[in-house]
């Protein structure tokens, strides 16, 4: 930056100009590949996408399978899952927000917390096939939904974890020291005050966690979810112990066979899924927008 | 817990008679004390419970993740111990070969630790450096508006499944790739290493980005003020400025990459190799763990508590690179708070 010649000059300039524009390709390289993989998944899936394929079970032939009882099993599986990681997820964000005292324990919680997010979903495969299907078939029957769901749990609690405890931090300072100031005991204040207001923000956190529990495939191959299911989880306790599969693991299973037909029916399945997703984060957009309205108010 | 219709109205639970107007009520001439008597020593009682209750509740759920944790390491010590007692553990470490699911049994984990390495390498060679860039153009080159359009699409890109990126891989990415590398084989590291990379720039680009903003504008002005462009600024004192968030989301990157299964065992292969060569199947180690859950392996065999002792050292090498990261950005946060 010593010498400023004009020649200099010129030539810092065009170096500056080179790093913006590479930047900005770097930038748009994600965006672009997003946009031919869209664009690829379409042209393949979108011509086989039909009210048959919706509505058809695993065949041999590539042509009469559909992915109805994977559609179901992935519905049946984020409902569970979201039953056993919400209530929780949520109460364990309110303890480490609310209750727990400051010092080394709640420290060694977060710490831990934060590792959990960051162990592989196969991980994740290994204890559910360890404790969920071995040790406790008894109870969940063995490569069942509800098997699945309790891995899953498991798995997103600490996406629910992490979002929660942000939503309650967001909650004003003030409201709780209202709350306090006439007499309201920390439950109280907790119940009444805060998680009202911190609601919107937590089911947001919670819809993206199922949105990823929604796409995950390798802990519940590991667990040993099936690929070939040819028919629908009874809606009752004893259909929860029942095996099942889900629209990312028949993906996978059509991805696997040699034959171009299956391929095929993998890209429908794709714009399944991709579809469902977006429903998932339109919803959490919905709930952004309508939470942000109501604090500008 | 208490009477859960006088809480849609307020936190009073338990004590609607004091209804919507406790404070202004005239028949109470000194205002609080009133408040105070209508919590009689019964509510008091069945307050304090309801606190005890709810807080013993609260950390019941607490403990799950601290058991979920336990329970990890617990399994896999366990089925791992068991594996070590018949395999040795300098037989694990330094033979060449992986072969545990054929007749003459080989356990080198070597040979899976060089597809994890080569896949999770190219996937880093795509994700770091244009992860890191676009980390720089978001936070000092982008004006607000092309900034707002650009990193929710970013993060459009982390949402999308594993399962799908792997159809890309094996699909379009390998085809288009063969047209210009005719000897690339139908699975092969480089096509699952590069659509492995497009999915972790994300990861690398809004961590980055979170260090490089917190960066003091200070440091900035100064440097501009000296006569500095953008990407002197940019380069020589921001990127400096935020090196150990960024090294921290370095090494979340590599940890991603480590443990990333679908896309590697899609597109990658299930062939056990020790080779560097990006255009051949490969085996990586989760991989393994997928093709072993595939089959039918009884439980309890030494085959089934393979793919335990390579989730344990699949589990050690995140762990460390994890916690390494988040030491990291502990440091940097004290830095500048």
């Amino acid at each position: 930056m010593t010498a400023a010649d004009p020649a200099s000059l010129a030539r810092r300039r065009r170096a500056d100009r080179a790093f913006q524009v590479l930047a900005f390709a770097a930038t748009t390289v994600g965006v672009g590949v997003l946009g031919v993989l869209v664009w690829d998944v379409l042209g393949d899936g979108l011509p086989r996408l039909s009210w048959q394929f919706l509505t058809s079970y695993p065949s041999r032939r590539p042509a009469e399978a559909g992915i109805f009882a994977a559609l179901v099993g992935s519905v049946w599986l984020l409902v569970l899952t979201a039953i056993f990681a919400f209530p929780i997820g949520v109460a364990t964000a309110i303890y480490l927000e609310e209750y727990a005292p400051q010092g080394r324990l709640s420290s060694l919680l977060e710490i831990n917390i934060s590792n959990l997010a960051g162990v592989p979903s196969i991980i994740y495969g290994l204890l559910g096939l360890e404790v969920f299907v071995r040790v406790m078939r008894p109870l969940t029957g063995g490569r069942s939904v509800l098997a699945g769901a309790l891995t899953m749990a498991l798995l997103v609690m600490p996406i629910v974890i992490i979002a929660s405890r942000e939503a309650i931090r967001a909650v004003p300072e003030s409201l709780r020291l209202g709350g306090y100031a006439l007499g309201a005991t920390r439950w109280q204040v907790t119940r009444g005050l805060v998680l009202p207001a911190a609601l919107s923000g937590i089911f947001t956190g919670t819809l993206l966690a199922l949105a990823r529990a929604a796409g995950e495939t390798a802990p519940l191959v590991t667990m040993g979810a099936l690929t070939y299911v040819a028919f629908l989880p009874e809606p009752s306790l004893e259909g929860l112990r029942a095996p099942f599969t889900v629209l990312p693991i028949q993906i996978f299973n059509w991805i696997s066979r040699p034959q171009p037909g299956f391929h095929v029916n993998a890209a429908a399945g794709i714009v399944v899924l991709l579809a469902l997703l977006l429903a998932m984060n339109a919803v959490v957009i919905w709930l952004r927008a309508r939470t942000e309205s109501a604090k500008g108010r | 817990m208490e009477g859960g219709a006088s809480t849609a109205r307020g936190p009073f639970v338990g004590r609607p008679a004091v209804g919507p107007r406790p404070l202004a009520a005239p028949r109470l001439p000194r205002g609080r004390a009133g408040l105070l008597k209508a919590a009689s020593a019964r509510t008091r009682t069945r307050r304090r419970l309801a606190e005890r209750v709810a807080g013993a509740g609260l950390l019941a759920a607490t403990t799950v993740s601290v058991l979920t944790t336990a329970g990890i390491i617990a399994v896999l010590a366990f089925e791992t111990l068991a594996f070590f007692r018949a395999v040795p553990l300098r037989d694990f470490l330094t033979d060449t070969q992986w072969t545990p699911l054929f007749a003459d049994k080989h356990f080198g984990i070597a040979v899976l630790a060089a597809g994890t390495f080569l896949t999770s390498a190219i996937a880093l060679g795509v994700a770091l450096p244009v992860g890191l860039l676009a980390a720089v153009f978001l936070s000092e080159i982008a004006t607000p508006r092309i900034r707002q359009v650009l990193k929710p699409l970013l993060e459009v890109l982390a949402g999308v499944p594993t399962v799908v990126y792997g159809y890309f891989a094996l699909l379009f990415v390998t085809p288009l790739l063969a047209s210009f590398l005719p000897s690339i084989s139908g699975f092969n590291a480089l096509s699952a290493g590069l659509v492995m990379g497009v999915m972790i720039i994300p990861l690398v680009a809004s961590l980055s980005e979170d260090a490089l903003y917190a960066v003091p504008q200070s440091l900035r002005d100064g440097a501009y003020a000296l006569g500095a462009t953008r990407v002197q600024v940019s380069l020589r004192v921001v990127v400096p400025a935020a090196l150990s968030g960024i090294v921290a989301s370095f090494l979340l990157a590599v940890s991603r990459a480590v443990g990333e299964t679908m896309i590697v065992a899609i597109a990658a292969g299930q062939s056990p190799r020790l080779t560097l060569n990006p255009l051949v199947p490969i085996e990586t180690m989760t991989a393994y763990i997928v093709q072993v859950s595939l089959g039918d392996t009884p439980a309890g065999t030494l085959e089934f508590r393979t793919i335990f002792a390579v989730g344990m050292t699949l589990f050690l090498m995140t762990f460390a690179l994890n916690a390494l990261s988040h030491r990291l950005v502990a440091r940097f946060r004290q830095r500048y708070e």
